[in-house]
């Protein structure tokens, strides 16, 4: 993906400068509105509509507010924002500044993952460019009494941090554990203040709506999946990178589209997702039928399915923050019984025992990690039954 | 660590805090310095951060042993983690794997003698569509082969000695 494709809809060239002034001349809950009515959902991978967010966060009573973007990309199979934090950066900021605009904050924070620290120096020197031009800090675009500033916070290594109440317990100096809901940050973040946190696509999003209209981003997606989506495409597929594809898409056309039409199976979501097989390419990548951040795994007709449940339940094992039962219990367990199945020691009847843990777990657990966690593997037994116990597959 | 050197640190620490107004909200920025600086977090450290910072040494090692960049365990100057997760695992990251242990003679998880390389896996880099990828300190690498880890161990060898300033996330 570049700047330059005329293919891309929503991820163009945009004047940031031109698109701020003109939304710094509209009122606060105009801005709020253009982006409710356009149905934009968090685009990363949660899904709560972005206009109602930003509407509570601006409604909510306090003193100074916080505007946070989540740059914690951590799922497995997901790297469109280490893509944006490189080359859209500008537009990012100016994103963050039109949410701080419309919420009323005056600080913006970017929670970049210790992974990308080769990143940070690059984003540091934006943000002193986009000072120089008055895109940041005082009397922004010309705007009196509208300052804000945005400065990077580090990451130190934990996938659960990417968890909004996680990754401001992380700001404030704490353990990533999540924070039990409500209080939503919106109305007691960071610092106890109200703090929208957006993901990195989700800002760059917001701005080319009220640039160019809510209208015009309902003319691509489905009527409840709006707009385009970008995607991180990798796996046994001749093309892997990122695509900007209209929701709605079908699994088949995106497969055509990156050069893998032979799968066999396809993750949507990342290890938190599920793991869709051939007969059910038909499906489209919407909220309302397989929702997704971005993250699309393909897997080839020789791929192992077990090994893919292996791989994606230790990652878990390793990432939960270990705060509630059953995601802590609950993922050792089930990886457990998968290496049971790898020694062929595994009862059928004890894998229907960890099909009812996984179902358990994914009520009872806390936050999203642990309530997803149980995702892949329960797709991947409930398509791939009869390969996990053939021996023949095992590599 | 000689008492000089604590010295040092300490006194780094408690800048760094007031930075923060001793708000707890500095503190993982302050153990993120020591990590790159001393390559781990000491006991010793620990007590001064806690002092800093005016919490329970316990507060500060319970944030330590969260987060998989932070350590209490003293880590070599080249840190190479390599991503197992799945993408990078199906593009080949066991042999990878086998190479950087053979050449560096440790297994993951190990540091080696000299103190120069720690081997660790780590959960996805961002870069499944480049595997199989590794991190060394804050430098990426994808599409690494087995037949190339030779080369990236060297390169980094011969940062070695009067070469490397301390701190420079070495």
């Amino acid at each position: 993906m570049s700047k330059s494709n005329k293919n891309l809809i929503v991820f163009s060239e945009i004047d940031i400068e031109k698109a701020l002034k003109n939304a710094l001349q509209k009122s606060r809950p105009d801005i709020i509105n253009e982006v409710r009515d356009s149905g934009l959902k968090g685009r990363g991978g949660a899904g709560f509509p972005t206009g109602i967010k930003w509407n509570l966060a601006a409604s909510a009573q306090g003193d100074c507010k916080f505007v946070i973007c989540n740059a914690d990309e951590g799922e497995p199979g997901t790297f469109k924002d280490r893509v944006l934090l490189t080359d859209y950066a500008q537009q990012l900021a100016a994103g963050m500044v039109l949410a701080g605009y419309a919420i009323g904050a005056k600080e913006g924070i970017i929670y970049l993952r210790a992974e990308y620290t080769y990143l940070k120096a690059d984003l540091e020197k934006t943000l002193e460019d986009l000072r120089a031009k008055n895109i940041l800090g005082e009397n922004i675009c010309g705007k009196q009494g509208f300052n804000f500033d945005i400065h990077i916070h580090m990451g130190s290594g934990a996938y659960i941090c990417g968890e909004e109440t996680a990754l401001i317990e992380s700001l404030e100096g704490q353990r990533g554990e999540p924070r039990n809901r409500p209080p939503f940050p919106v109305t007691v973040g960071y610092l106890g203040c109200p703090t929208s946190v957006n993901n990195v696509e989700t800002f760059i999003t917001a701005l080319h709506i009220v640039e160019k209209g809510a209208k015009w981003f309902k003319t691509h997606g489905t009527e409840k999946s709006t707009g385009t989506k970008l995607f991180s495409v990798s796996g046994d597929c001749e093309n892997p990178g990122v695509y900007e594809f209209p929701m709605g898409i079908t699994i088949e056309e995106l497969l055509n589209q990156v050069g893998g039409q032979d799968a066999k199976a396809v993750q949507v979501g990342g290890a938190s997702g599920n793991c869709i097989p051939r007969h059910q390419f038909s499906k489209t990548i919407a909220y309302e039928d397989v929702a997704t951040g971005g993250s699309i795994i393909v897997f080839g007709p020789h791929r192992d399915m077990l090994q893919v449940a292996i791989n994606f339940m230790e990652f878990f094992c390793d990432e939960s923050c270990g705060q509630c039962t059953p995601c802590r219990i609950g993922t050792e367990t089930i990886l457990e019984g998968l290496d049971m199945i790898e020694d062929g020691c595994c009862s059928v009847k004890y894998l229907r025992e960890l099909v009812s843990l996984g179902e358990t777990m994914q009520l009872s657990s806390k936050c999203g990690l642990g309530q997803s966690a149980p995702n892949a593997f329960l797709s991947i037994v409930e398509h791939f039954k009869s390969e996990l116990f053939d021996d023949s597959f095992r590599r | 660590m000689l008492a000089s050197e604590r010295e040092q640190l300490k006194s780094e620490i408690n800048e760094m805090a007031k930075k923060f107004n001793h708000h707890r909200s500095g503190l993982i920025p302050v153990l993120q310095h020591v990590q790159n600086v001393s390559r781990h977090i000491s006991p010793e450290a620990m007590q001064d951060i806690a002092l800093a910072f005016d919490i329970h040494p316990v507060e500060v090692q319970g944030v330590v042993s969260f987060y998989s960049f932070l350590s209490t365990e003293k880590k070599g100057k080249f840190i190479i983690r390599l991503c197992r997760t799945i993408t990078c695992d199906m593009a080949g990251k066991d042999a990878v794997a086998r190479q950087l242990e053979n050449e560096l003679d440790i297994e993951f998880g190990e540091t080696t003698e000299d103190g120069m390389f720690t081997l660790e896996f780590t959960n996805c880099l961002g870069m499944c569509d480049q595997g199989p990828a590794m991190l060394v300190n804050d430098d990426i690498h994808t599409k690494v082969t087995p037949d190339k880890v030779v080369d990236i161990i060297e390169s980094y060898r011969k940062r070695f000695g009067a070469n490397v300033i301390q701190g420079e996330h070495a």
